[in-house]
């Protein structure tokens, strides 16, 4: 059944059915705006801090002794976009006797879901908060050990809210 | 200084002289520069519609390019040149090719009745030396009505010739539209006309000398012929024809390049001829009311062309401000509304101004005021 209600609040008055009075509220609404500050972030010159919680582009944490990460492997199972490759190699040299000696992202493939930082058992792959992630070629969007390593006082925030939050 | 003064006075003064090669010359000479006007205005009128647009939504609008961003047209246009221009297989070529050139053809001839100032005294025998492409035409309402329809053809021909349903969908809207809203349009124009007892655009300009300016005596004749004006342009809220989330782009989704280019411009000076019109019916023309008691100008001097000049675009550029600021704040008319506010209420209303002028007209005879 079609119901339609038509109460006398709903109507229109003679001077909203004249059309003319509404639209001059309207343009003096727009020309109110005009004046006012706009709300553009002038992006290359101002950029936006994110904060701790926000999921950036994925890196390996760099301490002063070396990086964390021990080539388990777990983050190239868990990625969903298989975009983590790992090879380990041996070390005696330091209390960590494996570690990674090729570890390469490709981020065309990366979706930022987060999985590789979750199972990470050491923390040594941590989401950054870059966000402008460029590259010219598709061989330029793998990105090597050299890229990755970040120095772990960069990371701060991150870890804290890792440690809050995980 | 002298030197070029007088330089530049002779020219003028050869110019001026009535023979058939100095008319020729005076007219192509006039024709280009009307010609490079109204395509600065129409790319400034790009800049501004963006950058208004972006103050009344909180946004920057364009800024990168030059100050202000003010270079912004002319990389739009680099853009439209170097972009590859397809037309569509089943296309009828020839009347693809040729509804851009005839819009903005018809948008630009319509400027040379239009006057933005009157003349000046040149050479010893103080000849008269006009500032419009046609000066004199006694029919000049006329023209411009005339050109306005042949407008229409355009926009039709670019969606008939398409062969896109979409296209010949925009094409037909602005067809009805345009049609529709001609009419209540050349009658709210009876008005001026009977006020100014003439056609000629000159008459009609001094009818309303020192501030008896049409839209003090016919508010509800300027109402109408605006709102005319905003269908006969295609402008939002009754940008119908091109109504980007039902027809895709309406007559001119099959256009690219500088084809496209020039759809988009003829828009801008479609904007800027109606502008000039309006301001020549409704708005005095090129009268400053003060011109002649406060500053003691006399006519035919350069000094009083240049304030002339400066109102006149003063005017206009007023009108287009208002253009581009309805544009931002009202939604678009559905087709039915947009046919029932033509036909059911700008029509009655014209014709009771008619009515309504007439007899005060009259009244006033009568009385032996007027």
């Amino acid at each position: 059944m079609n119901v339609t209600t038509n109460t006398a609040a709903q109507r229109l008055t003679f001077w909203e059915k004249l059309y003319l009075p509404e639209i001059v509220k309207g343009l003096v609404s727009t020309l109110k705006t005009m004046a006012k500050p706009s709300m553009t972030r002038r992006y290359p010159e101002e950029r936006w801090e994110p904060l701790g919680s926000y999921r950036g582009r994925p890196v390996l944490v760099q301490e002063e002794s070396g990086e964390r990460c021990v080539a388990c492997g777990l983050c190239s199972r868990v990625c969903p976009a298989l975009a983590i490759e790992v090879r380990a190699a041996e070390t005696m040299e330091r209390d960590k006797e494996r570690y990674p000696d090729l570890f390469e992202i490709n981020m065309l493939r990366c979706i930022y879901c987060g999985f590789c930082e979750e199972v990470c058992p050491e923390e040594a792959i941590v989401m950054s908060k870059d966000y402008d992630i460029v590259f010219h070629s598709q061989e330029a969007a793998i990105f090597g050990k050299d890229q990755l390593l970040t120095p772990v006082a960069r990371l701060q925030e991150r870890l804290e809210f890792l440690r809050q939050y995980k | 200084m002298d030197s070029i003064a007088q330089t530049i006075d002779a020219v003028l003064y050869w110019l001026a002289q009535p023979n058939i090669l100095n008319i020729l010359v005076l007219s192509v000479a006039k024709g280009g520069l009307v010609l490079n006007i109204i395509l600065v205005i129409a790319a400034f009128l790009v800049w501004l519609e963006r950058k208004v647009s972006a103050w009344m939504q909180y946004r920057d609008g364009p800024n990168r390019v030059g100050p202000f961003g003010l270079l912004q047209p002319l990389a739009d246009v680099l853009k439209l040149y170097t972009k590859e221009d397809i037309s569509p297989k089943n296309a009828d070529k020839f009347f693809h090719r040729l509804a851009p050139v005839i819009s903005i053809a018809i948008a630009i001839s319509i400027l040379c009745v239009v006057i933005p100032a009157t003349y000046i005294y040149v050479g010893p025998e103080k000849l008269k030396f006009y500032f419009s492409v046609a000066p004199n035409v006694n029919v000049g309402m006329l023209v411009i009505l005339a050109l306005t329809s042949i407008g229409v053809f355009g926009v039709t021909l670019a969606g008939w010739s398409s062969n896109n349903k979409y296209s010949l969908m925009g094409g037909l809207r602005s067809s009805a539209q345009m049609i529709s809203y001609e009419l209540s349009m050349g009658l709210a124009l009876i008005g001026v006309l009977m006020i100014a007892g003439s056609l000629d655009m000159n008459n009609i300009i001094t009818s309303q000398a020192n501030g008896k300016w049409n839209i003090f005596f016919q508010p509800l004749g300027f109402i109408i012929f605006l709102v005319a004006s905003f269908a006969e342009t295609n402008r939002a809220p009754f940008d119908l024809p091109e109504a980007e989330p039902e027809l895709v782009g309406g007559y001119h989704t099959e256009y690219s390049g500088m084809k496209f280019g020039l759809f988009y411009l003829a828009e801008y000076a479609n904007m800027a001829t109606s502008s000039a019109v309006l301001t020549t019916l409704f708005l005095g023309g090129y009268d400053a009311p003060f011109a002649k008691e406060l500053l003691g100008l006399q006519d035919g001097t350069l000094l009083m062309v240049l304030v002339q000049f400066g109102t006149f675009f003063a005017k206009v550029f007023a009108l287009l401000f208002f253009f581009i600021w309805v544009r931002w704040t009202l939604p678009r008319f559905r087709y039915d509304q947009l046919m029932n506010l033509g036909w059911k209420v700008m029509l009655p209303l014209s014709l009771a101004n008619i009515l309504v002028t007439g007899g005060v007209m009259l009244l006033l005879k009568q009385f032996g005021i007027l």
